[in-house]
């Protein structure tokens, strides 16, 4: 049977900017579907993004939404959610607006553990500039300010999360939807600070000039080198060679930020 | 029955304004010579139900209040040059989505670190143009203990009625200085909200262009709509037409000119026969005004023009004593190199002669200084 996205949707903004074979979409229908299985009412919940062509989601999600300036998002979010700690925020960006611009918002909440979950779209480039590299590139990919390919070692925004205090991290790419709907849903149930990192493609900027012939061959690499964490454990490092991780790489109940600060400052409620 | 309290810090009684107009979040960054800000908010917030956060830099503070203030708190950050300087793009942000927030600017010598603790008044300019495009900004600017905390709840009161950003623009010497301060009782003092729809949700326009300010509900409360710094229509969605962006633009500017007399605050001192005017705000007031007293001491008609409000400036004001008096010249003490002198310049239109008094020297301007600037045009 059909599932009725259009319920979440601002349908009279589609068609989205996105271009044909860009997987923000399909990633979007995992968000979807996952914020349904919760049942959260749409009232309850702001979403929040920066700039990029990730950036304009929140446009055609019907929630409480808030697109702000180039990595920003997490720091909007972070007033929303002390304004009003009953609001469910989503904080997400494109992997150049979240750990470039972004970076320094991006360790401080994930230190702090404040209860909301910030989605990452990794696909190694800024999509909306046109192809520049990015923090996540990988070392010798083409970009256009990388002529002579990356020279620059990378982040792995799931380690950085981790290091940097998120209490739950996870990764999962646009091509395993039922696997992002699950990841998708597990962060936003979880009590802190949630990191979900969504590989996804630009085909546009990336595919294009890094030997990715069609959009579908990079939905390809996705499936062939994205490894469950379970099956990943029985893997030697030479077979785990070129494979990245999908699943909850790590999870801890740890104090969160509001209900810490409210007890420790004793903060009084409605005077 | 008024509350009095006895030697208060400026920055304290900017942390006590805010709270009296209802402020429940601070998003701030510590820099000289603002931080008591900062922490008179920490320690006070969490028992009149409000939140405090220090964020990692001037960028994340600014961002926070601006969310805060969309999830419908009153919202305030403040800084010192430097980190005024970073809060510019979320600024620009307020300004254009019109998020009602405070900035407290303690002005500190600049350029870039500068004069981390001498006081200066050389963010005049940064805070009209210090973000990008076309705008609109109110900046307030207090002179003393009693006006850090009255003209923060002016702020706040301004940008909850306009939707817009307010600047208190203060310095290092008002800031850090003790007066004796009279809180007013609960009541005492107006205190304004935003305004809230009464439509329907479904009927709600978050930015009707033929209204100049539009009510505007917290996230939660069941009107779900889109806030972005792209210019947008009036369902609050980007749009790329330049015709509605301009018209947008003049929108949100011109609500304050249409406004400027409940805007607007300046306080005369002996203008009304005045001859020769100072034109001074904060501390270089203060001197401004012992110069007048020692002229008219003198037999010089000298008279003070102290804004309260310097954005927008106060043209109709000093348009009104041009018109009026026979004024032969302005003196504008100011401790930077001439931000205010210009426009001051601007609205004389070569009708007297204006002269500034510059300084970037740490120490206040001198009333001796002034005066004899005053006695030049007598
Ligand atoms: C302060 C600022 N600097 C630079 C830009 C230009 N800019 C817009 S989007 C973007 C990068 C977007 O890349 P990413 O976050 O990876 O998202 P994607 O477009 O790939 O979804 C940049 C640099 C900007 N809008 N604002
Ligand atoms: S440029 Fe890349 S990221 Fe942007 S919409 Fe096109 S494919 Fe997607």
């Amino acid at each position: 049977m059909a599932y009725n996205y259009s319920k979440y949707l601002r349908n009279e903004k589609l068609p989205h900017i996105w271009c044909p074979g860009c997987t923000y979409g399909i990633a979007l229908k995992s968000m979807i579907r996952a914020i349904d299985g919760l049942g959260w009412e749409k009232d309850d919940i702001v979403v929040t993004s920066g700039i990029g062509c990730v950036s304009r989601m929140p446009g055609y999600m019907d929630f409480n939404t808030l697109h702000t300036t180039h990595g920003r998002s997490i720091a909007f979010a972070t007033g929303v959610k002390l304004a009003n700690p009953e609001l469910k925020v989503i904080a997400l960006g494109g992997d150049g607006d979240m750990t470039a611009i972004g970076g320094n918002h991006f360790i401080h909440v994930c230190r702090r553990n404040i209860d909301m979950t910030v989605f990452v779209f990794n696909n190694n480039i800024y999509g909306m500039t046109g192809a520049q590299y990015s923090p996540t590139t990988p070392r010798g990919s083409w970009a256009a300010t990388a002529p002579y390919g990356m020279p620059e070692s990378n982040f792995d925004i799931t380690e950085l999360a981790i290091g940097s205090g998120a209490s739950f991290v996870a990764r999962t790419t646009s091509y395993h939807t039922p696997h992002c709907e699950k990841m998708v849903k597990e962060a936003l149930q979880h009590k802190g600070l949630s990191v979900v990192e969504i590989i996804s493609a630009c085909p546009t900027g990336f595919g294009r000039k890094n030997k990715f012939k069609t959009p579908t061959s990079m939905l390809v690499d996705m499936k062939e080198r994205a490894v469950n964490i379970q099956k990943a454990a029985k893997m030697s490092d030479e077979e785990m060679e070129g494979k990245y991780k999908i699943g909850v790489l790590h999870k801890e109940e740890r104090p969160e930020h509001v209900e810490t600060y409210d007890s420790v400052v004793g903060f009084q409620k409605g005077v | 029955m008024a509350k009095k309290v006895d030697f208060m810090m400026g920055n304290h009684a900017v942390a006590e304004g805010a709270l009296y107009a209802g402020c429940k979040f601070f998003g701030g960054y510590p820099i000289t010579p603002s931080t008591e800000v900062a922490e008179r908010m920490a320690e006070r917030l969490p028992k009149v139900g409000g939140r405090f956060i220090q964020m990692e830099d001037e960028i994340a503070a600014m961002a926070s209040v601006v969310g805060a203030s969309l999830a419908g708190s009153k919202s305030l950050t403040a800084t010192s040059g430097p980190g005024f300087s970073l809060k510019q793009e979320n600024l620009g942000y307020a300004c254009l989505t019109e998020i009602p927030v405070v900035v407290v600017d303690v002005m500190r010598g600049g350029p870039s670190t500068g004069m981390p603790t001498g006081p200066s008044q050389s963010d005049i300019m940064q805070a009209k143009w210090g973000t990008h495009g076309d705008h609109p900004i109110i900046a307030v600017t207090p002179a003393s203990v009693q006006e850090q905390f009255d003209e923060t709840v002016r702020a706040f009161n301004l940008s909850e009625k306009y939707r817009c950003p307010v600047v208190v623009l203060t310095d290092a010497i008002i800031g850090q200085m003790m007066e004796s301060l009279t809180i007013p009782e609960k009541g005492g003092m107006e205190i304004v909200d935003r305004e809230m729809p009464t439509c329907k949700p479904e009927e709600f326009l978050p930015y009707d262009m033929s209204k100049d300010v539009n009510p505007l509900p917290p996230f939660g409360k069941g009107y779900r709509f889109h806030v972005t710094g792209l210019h947008y229509d009036e369902t609050g969605f980007p749009t790329n037409d330049p015709v509605l962006h301009t018209k947008n633009t003049k929108r949100i500017i011109e609500k304050l000119e249409k406004n400027y007399d409940d805007i607007v605050q300046v306080d005369e001192f002996m203008t009304d026969d005045a001859e020769v005017l100072v034109f001074a705000i904060g501390v270089s007031a203060r001197s401004a005004k012992h110069a007048v007293l020692e002229a008219r001491n003198n037999g010089i008609k000298a008279g003070l023009m102290r804004p309260l409000t310097i954005w927008p400036f106060p043209e109709k004001h000093l348009e009104k004593i041009l018109s009026k008096n026979n004024i032969k010249g302005i003196v504008v003490p100011e401790m930077n190199l001439g931000q205010m002198t210009l426009e001051v310049d601007k609205v004389a239109r070569g009708r007297c002669k204006v002269e500034g008094l510059y300084s970037l020297m740490v120490d206040p301007i001198l009333p001796a200084d002034i005066l004899e600037k005053i006695r030049r045009f007598a």
